[in-house]
Order: structure tokens, then sequence, then C-alpha cells
């Protein structure tokens, strides 16, 4: 990591367009407040409009309380790090890219948290996750930033297909796409036959999205985006749409042992692996980023249960974390941005040049270790309560939670002492404040974890209750409380307190620890990731080095080869014994037009001369143009007669200006011979199934209907052109626009400029 | 080239062979002909033209950009579409009037936008090859 | 009528194959060119010969008089022929470009694959771009 740099001029840039965009956030978190009482009073906003009815896909949102929380999540910190981006990011290139980028995510999320269609809601997931893989990569010179670019996007992507699987089976299984629908058919969910299956499914899914253990690798590496995004993205919001789809979900699919035991074990493991790893780095931003892993390992881990108590500690937690960690983000990324350095090594003594950020960071950090008085604190009782009341594995449960919620409190001592106490050394001492931009997120997020640990009740009641009441049949009061009276849960409380010192005091030794222990691991996700896409990659490359060879004859070998097997030896099966054809009797002249046709295509296959070649191709238009003619079809006989002149002086305009046709190396006879079998396969082929397809009645019911309507309805009495520009000028208005891109592309080929 | 026996003769083809191609998109609807055979009409007219006096008579012969002529033609192809958006029928359906015996619509303008649209690309090319 | 109209697409579609495959790029457009013919022609004898009366309806009359040939597939090739004839000549100047920049138009070639192409290709890998 860098040694620190300084940001001293403090130069006052401030990308104006981010700074005015940051209205759009705040006019939809106004709108959502004007919506907030009535949500609370338990109404529920509903729109929906038909888009795919044939697929159950309608454009169907619906604001509830559960939706209403994760709205408001998203619309406050999308304002906060909008408005901290355009300082941030200020004299970064690609600006307007950024900002859009943003916007789009925000939307998008908004989409999967008021989606009320489980399609729909998968089209926003994939955005998310697009924008994500943007996001992440912006810095697109960077080599990091493109691979962990990559990474999210494979394993959140692929996790993706997992969960359009997963829906795609409840489809299947017959119940409706619509989320308020199916939580009202939880029942038969749950004792369907494929409900494993779905389940499975699903989880993947929220797992790769909400990085749980042993998909969890790309989150820490995703910490090369900018820092806003970091923030927003990958702390506050979209790896908690995971947790989001299984709490929406909650109603229709929990509440079996195998939900409740997978998501606990799973959620325990991924708090704990990714509270013990936060120890590890000395960079901030991955500090923050093991520490939101524990953050979304413990939601899953109550996302488990079936209880009140359970989901309460859930939605309590998801606040806690949202505002804790969003306001550390951006803090972090003001040191970054004021010192040139996040490297805890590097940094010491900043309390006294950034006053204002140390306060917001211990406002923070101290909701984060669980202090009385801070909304940490709350959630942190609420939590124990839930652990212990948990169904399934309630003892690991409270030890996985006890012991991450205390090596947070460690880490969060050594986000908060580190990089603030001591003197200011070396070129520190000259650091200054950062904008107020920078500053007003962190502050009022760290403000409202004071408001909030004060007023719980006030918390309860507005959110959490009616979050949880959208998710679970169960109408008990949730009260959030500041004092429980001395119980197991504030016992647990100072334990963790006392832990946590505990850690903070032996870091280097337990740091030494975690690391020998990670050494030993034979295999870990990460790596058997990276073995598995080079593997995947070297597969690709030696087989497109093998069927991309540059040889256009081989293409061509295959291709034609392909066909000729593919649709010959089925048809060999097939064709009937004798081929009898409804021969029509022609005027005699055809068989000498035919002839004509054939001696033509002799003499262009066999011109050693340019201009021999080019009047046997006018002979074979010319000829088939006849043919045409002799049949009953005069205007495409005319225009292929025009086309055939036309042809011909393009060819000859062209052709001038090349070499002759056999200024070229010899073919050996072996390869001219293989080329003329296999032509002639080609040949028969396409004659035989031409005589299948004619012995077949032909279905004239179309004919009919432009031959009846032609005059009557379309006042013409040519039929073809009828069809031409009447009923079907749509396909002919694509057919003069595919003439036209044509003409511009060979325009532009002509036009370029010669190199050198 | 030189030839004036080529030049003179051009000169009284390609402007009856513009006639004619006018004739045909016009009967087109009632007759073989129509938009795309008096587009290729036209273009081997202008192809004589340009082989015997250059691209630049015939840019001046034709004032618009070829490429301008092209999108017109799309335009007006497009155009004849909307009118039946206005009475509530599908786009591109037919709308018609009768006058004297004279019928008129839509999809005469649509026939004479395929017209503008092929000759335009096909003018486009010549004219670029021409020059290059 | 049909089943020699069937060999003469047949034998006019290996002819186009045969072409294509000599790897010399002016018979490959050559062969292009045949191959549309080929397939314009298939198309128009999968729509029937019979009957031979051209698709237009008679002045005064309102519907046609005698059953005419089938005029879907004629309105299907005549765009058929426009497309292919754009795209013939499309390829025309791809041709004429292709040998601008090689030189030559024998695709058997090695300098046909032009030497840029080695070095330029996107690395996919995203790992060895800095070094």
């Amino acid at each position: 990591m860098k040694p620190p740099l300084p940001n001293i001029e403090n130069p006052p840039a401030c990308c104006r367009g981010g700074l005015f965009s940051s209205i759009l956030p705040l006019v939809l978190f106004g709108f959502l407040c004007l919506a907030w009482p009535r949500v609370v009073q338990g109404d529920i906003f509903a729109v929906q409009w038909a888009w795919v009815p044939s697929l159950d896909l309608d454009l169907a949102f619906r604001l509830d309380g559960l939706g209403l929380l994760f709205s408001l999540i998203i619309t406050m910190t999308g304002f906060f790090v909008t408005l901290y981006a355009s300082t941030y990011m200020a004299g970064y290139p690609h600006l307007g890219r950024f900002f859009f980028y943003l916007h789009g995510f925000m939307l998008a999320m908004l989409g999967i948290v008021l989606a009320d269609n489980l399609l729909l809601l998968f089209i926003f997931w994939e955005a998310t996750t697009i924008l994500s893989f943007l996001l992440i990569g912006f810095n697109h010179e960077s080599t990091d930033a493109r691979e962990s670019a990559r990474q999210a996007l494979l394993v959140t992507g692929g996790g993706g297909l997992f969960l359009l699987m997963g829906i795609l089976l409840i489809k299947a299984a017959g119940f409706p796409m619509g989320l308020s629908l199916l939580a009202a058919s939880g029942d038969l969910i749950r004792s369907h036959v494929l409900y494993p299956a779905i389940f499975i499914c699903i989880l993947v899914g929220a797992m790769t999205k909400s990085a749980q253990v042993p998909f969890h690798f790309w989150l820490p590496n995703a910490m090369t985006a900018p820092t806003p995004i970091s923030a927003f993205l990958h702390a506050a919001t979209m790896v908690k749409a995971g947790i989001y789809l299984l709490l929406r979900l909650h109603p229709a699919m929990a509440g079996t042992p195998l939900w409740t035991g997978t998501l606990v074990i799973i959620g325990g493991i991924t708090a704990l692996w990714g509270a013990i790893q936060a120890l590890g780095p000395c960079d901030l931003k991955r500090v923050l980023a093991y520490t939101t892993l524990m953050a979304l390992g413990v939601l899953t881990l109550f996302a488990g249960g079936q209880t009140v108590l359970s989901l309460t500690a859930a939605a309590t937690f998801l606040m806690v974390h949202a505002l804790y960690k969003a306001a550390l983000f951006l803090a972090v990324g003001s040191i970054d941005h004021q010192t040139g350095t996040r490297d805890l090594e590097h940094l010491e003594g900043l309390l006294k040049c950034m006053p204002l950020t140390a306060l917001a960071v211990a406002g923070a950090t101290l909701s984060m270790a669980g202090f009385p008085l801070f909304f940490g604190f709350i959630g942190k009782e609420i939590m124990y309560e839930g652990a212990l009341a948990q169904e399934m594995f309630p003892v690991f449960a409270t030890i996985a939670t006890l012991m991450s919620n205390a090596l947070m409190t460690a880490v969060a001592a050594v986000i908060l002492i580190t990089p603030f106490a001591g003197p200011p050394g070396g070129k520190l001492s000259l650091v200054c404040e950062a904008p107020w931009t920078m500053r007003l997120g962190p502050a009022i997020m760290g403000t409202l974890g004071i408001i909030f640990g004060i007023m719980p009740e006030w918390v309860s009641a507005n959110l959490v209750q009616p979050a949880v009441f959208s998710i679970h049949p169960d109408r008990e009061d949730i009260r959030l409380v500041f004092f429980h009276g001395i119980n197991l849960p504030l016992l647990l409380s100072i334990l963790t307190l006392a832990l946590g010192s505990l850690i903070y005091r032996h870091r280097i030794l337990l740091r030494y620890r975690v690391e020998t222990f990670m050494q030993r691991l034979w295999i870990t996700t990460p790596v058997l990731y990276q073995r598995a896409l080079e593997a995947f990659l070297s597969l690709a490359g030696s087989f497109t080095g093998k069927i991309q060879n540059g040889s256009l004859h081989f293409y061509l070998f295959v291709t034609i080869f392909t066909m000729v097997v593919a649709v010959g030896w089925p048809w060999i099966f097939h064709i009937p014994a004798a081929l009898v054809l409804p021969e029509t009797v022609g005027p005699l002249i055809a068989f000498g037009l035919f002839a004509f046709i054939l001696a033509s295509t002799g003499v262009v296959v066999t011109a050693r001369k340019r201009l021999s070649a080019i009047g046997g191709l006018g002979g074979v238009g010319s000829g088939v143009a006849l043919t045409f003619l002799v049949f009953g079809a005069p205007d495409i006989a005319l225009t292929q007669l025009l086309v055939e002149t036309l042809t011909v002086i393009f060819v000859s305009l062209v052709l001038l200006r090349l070499p002759p046709i056999d200024a070229v190396q010899k073919r050996s006879c072996s390869r001219t011979i293989r080329d003329a079998c296999l032509s002639l396969g080609a040949g028969l082929v396409l004659t035989t199934v031409l005589m299948g397809v004619l012995q077949v009645p032909l279905d004239r019911s179309l004919t009919a209907f432009f031959e009846n309507h032609a005059y009557l309805a379309a006042h013409g009495r040519n039929i073809v052109n009828v069809i031409l520009v009447d009923f079907r000028s749509l396909d002919t208005l694509g057919e003069i626009c595919v003439v036209v891109l044509a003409a511009w592309a060979a325009v532009t080929l002509i036009r370029r400029p010669k190199e050198g | 080239m030189q030839s004036v026996i080529l030049k003179t003769a051009t000169h009284l083809m390609v402007g009856l062979m513009l006639v004619f191609a006018v004739y045909v998109l016009l009967r087109g609807h009632h007759e073989p002909g129509g938009g795309f055979s008096a587009a290729l009409l036209a273009g081997t007219a202008f192809a004589l033209f340009a082989i015997t006096e250059g691209a630049d008579q015939v840019r001046r012969a034709i004032r618009i950009r070829p490429a301008a002529m092209a999108m017109t033609g799309l335009a007006m192809a497009v155009v004849s579409g909307l009118p039946a958006l206005f009475t509530g029928r599908p786009f591109l359906t037919g709308i018609w009037r009768h006058l004297n015996g004279f019928s008129v619509g839509t999809p005469l303008l649509f026939d004479m936008g395929v017209f503008l649209a092929v000759l335009g690309a096909i003018l486009s090319i010549l004219l670029a090859l021409e020059e290059n | 009528m049909e089943s020699f109209l069937a060999i003469v697409v047949g034998l006019m579609v290996s002819a186009a194959f045969f072409l294509m495959l000599s790897g010399v790029l002016i018979r490959f457009v050559f062969g292009l060119i045949l191959m549309g013919n080929a397939v314009n022609l298939l198309i128009f004898t999968a729509g029937r010969l019979a009957p031979v009366n051209p698709p237009l309806i008679g002045a005064k009359q309102t519907l046609l008089a005698a059953p005419a040939a089938n005029a879907l597939p004629q309105a299907l090739i005549l765009t058929a022929i426009v497309i292919g004839f754009a795209m013939t000549i499309f390829m025309l100047i791809l041709l004429f470009r292709t040998h601008d920049q090689t030189r030559t138009l024998d695709a058997d070639q090695d300098r046909f694959i032009l030497e840029t192409d080695k070095t330029d290709l996107p690395d996919i890998t995203g790992q060895k771009v800095q070094e």
C-alpha cells in the first residue's frame, strides 16, 4: 500500500452535475416519507400493469412495511453517497457515466424491493448485478479493478442463474409469480415435492448476492471500487438483496427444518468467518468488507428463524448495520481522500486534523461495538434474544452471534483508535478536514445511530413492526426497549464487551494464528474459483484455436459437411420409396431455359477469365428470370432482370480493379475432388429435400386471402405488389432498412482512408 | 469514357429510362412493376450516366445526396404508416380516398418510399465506387 | 417440370458450394451470387409451379378470373432478390477492401490472415495488460 500523500490544497473541486443529481434520491426519500405514516397503519400501496401476461410477468409494484424499510435505507444512503461522490470523485474521467450507473443502480435496487412479481424482481436483480460490475470496474484501467469486477459478475451472475432456475421451478410447480399471491400459498409450497430443489436454487442465488461462505470472496475484492460505491452497493444495499429475498419469501417458504437449519448454519459460519478475518488486513476498506460479511451472516442467521423475535432481530440489525457501515465507509473514504492512504500502518493521530470525521467515526464504531445508548446496543440485545429463541441450533446461533459480536467490538476499537489516536507523524500533520459534502453523510448517519439508540420505541413502532408484520402472520407487539432488566441477553452483552477488549489486546497474536490457519487450509473457494476460471479459459483458448484457425476453406467445409449430415442423415430414413411429384405441364421452352441455366453455371465454375465468369453469371440470372416469367411471375422476372444488369455493372466496376481469377496457387487435385464430392452431396440433399417438400400438399389459404382481398380491400390488381406495399408492408419496411444499411456499410468501406 | 456514340446514346437513353422508371413505379399497383423494379431501373440509368459522364455529373443531376435520398425514402415509408395510427388501426394499414374514379392511398406513398430508399442505396454505392 | 427444377436447383447449389470452397475470393463471391439465384428458385418451386397464370386481377374485375400462380412466394422472392443484390454489392466492396489490405485474394495464403490480428487480440484474462 502506498504511503500517505496528504491532500493539502484541498481543492474545492466538485462535480456540479453529481451534486445536482443528488436531488433524485432526496425526492424519492421525500415521497417515501409521505407514504410512511399510512404504511405504519397497515396500508399497502400497489400498482400493476400487464407486461407479458403469457409469462405471468406483470409490472407490479407494492409498498409494504418491509419494502418501505429497505426503500428508506436505499434512498437515504443513495442521497448521502451521491452528495459525497460529487466531491470525492471530482477529477475522475467519465463522471457522467459514473452518476448514470449510480442512479441506475439505485432505481434497480428500489425495483427489487418494490417488485411484487418474482420475474420482475429477477430482472431488477440482474440489473443490479450488471451495474455492480460496471461500478466495481469503474477504474477500468486498473487490472485489479477489472478482475474484481469480473469475479463479482461471475459469482453473483452465476447465482442469478440459480435464482432464475428456482423461480422457474416455482412456476413449473404451478404457483403464481405474484409475490403477495405466493405468500398466501405457503403451505402448498412447503409440502410440494419440488420444495427442496426450489429452496436450494433460491438459496444459492441469495448466498452469492449476499456473499455467504463459500461464495463470500468476491465482496472483499470488490473493494477496488471507488469508496462511495463500496459504501452504497457493498455495504448498505446490494449485498442486502439476498437477505431481502429470504425475508420476502419467508411467508412462502420458511418454517421447515431445511430452511431454518441451513440458514442458521450458513449464516453463523459466515458471521464467524468474516469477523475473524476482519482482524487481518491493514487496508481499512478490506477490514470493513469483512465486517460486512459478518453482518450479512448474522442477518441470514436471523432470516432463518421462524419467530417474530428472530425477524425483529434481522430487521433491527439491518438498520443498525446500514447506518454505521455506510457512515464508516464514507469516513474511511474521507481519510483516503485527504491523506492519500487508507493503510492502518500509515495512519495515526488524525484526531487533531480531522476532528469532525473522528467524531462521526466514533459514533459509528460505538454503535458497531454495541455500547449502551447507541442503536447498536439495542440491536445486540435483540440479536441475543433472537438467537436464544432460535428453533434449531440455539446454542450454535448464540455462540456464533456472541463470538462475532465480540470480534466486531475489537475491530471497532481498531478502526476508532489506530488512525486517530496519538500525535500525527510526518506529513499527516498537514492534513485538513474534508469538505462538507463528504462530512454530511457520516455525521447524520452517526447521529441517527445515537437518536435511534435513545428512542428505540419509536423505531420499533414505525420501522421494525411494519416490516416484520408484512412477512409474519403473528401480530404480537414488537417493542424495542433500552433496558430489559437484568437477564441473559444483558449478561451476554456485557460478556461481549469484555471479550472484545480481550481480543483487542491480543489482536496481533490472534491475527498470526488466523494467518497460519488459513495457510494450512488445503483448498479454499477463491483458489477453486481461480483454478476453474483458468481451466475454463485455457479450454476455451484451445477450442477456439482449433475451430477458429483462420482457414476459410476449413470453416466452409465444416459448415457444409454439418449441413449435409444433419439434414441428410435423418432425411434418409424418411425418403418415400417413390418420389411422385405433381408434375406441372409447362411450355417446352422451359427445358431450354433449364439447359441454358446449367450451361451458364458450368461456364461460371470453369471460367479462368473474369469476363467469361461474369458472362456466365449474367446467363444464369437471365435464365432464372425467364423461368420466373414462364411460370407466371412477371414481377420477379422484371426485378431479376434489372438486378442482373446492375450486378454485372457493379461486378465489372469492382473486378476491373482486382487481379485475375487464376492469379493464385493451384489447388491440389485431391482437395478439388473432395470439395466437388461434398458440394454434389449438398446439392443432392437439397434436391431430395425439395422433392420431399413438393410431395406434401400445400396450404394456400394465405395466398387465397391475399387474392380475395387484393382489390376489394387494398385496391390493387397486382397481388404481389399489394402484398409488398400493403398486406406485409412492415416486412418490406424492414427489408428496405436492410438495403440501406448494407449500402451504408459498403460506402463506409469504400471511403476508408488508406493507411500511411 | 470517350466514345461519342456511347455518350450520345446515353443522353437519349437515360432520360427515357428515368421516365420509364417513373411509369413502372406508378403502374406497379395494378400491373407488374413497383418501387423495387423502378428503383433498379433508375439505378441502371444512373450507372450508365456515371460511367459515361462521371460521378460529378450524376451528383449535379440528382441534386440531393444519395444518402439523404435513402433516408427520405425510409422516412416516407414510415410516415405512410402513421395515418393508420390516428384512426386506431395497426401501423402501416392502408388508408384510401376515392376521387372521381382515381384512388389515392398510403400504400402509394409507401411504394415511393421503397423506390427512393433502394435508389438512394444503389446511388450511394455507385458514386462512392466511381469516386474512389 | 418440378423434378427437373429440383435437379437444376441442386446442381446450382453444388456449383455455388464448389466455388465457395475454392478459396479464391472472387470465385467465392460468384458462388454467393449463384447461391442467391438457386435459393430464389428453390423458394419459387416450393410454392408450386401450377397454375402458370400471373397473379394479376383483370381490369373491370375485382377477383381473379382464373386460378393464378402463388403470389406469396413471389412477394418473398422479390424482396429477397433486392436484399441479395445489396449483400452482393457489400461482399464485392469487402473483397475490394480485402485486396487493398492484403494484396491477395487467395484465402489459403498466410498473409491473408492479417498480422495485426495476432497482436491486437483482446486480453480476455485481464492479467497481462499491464506488463
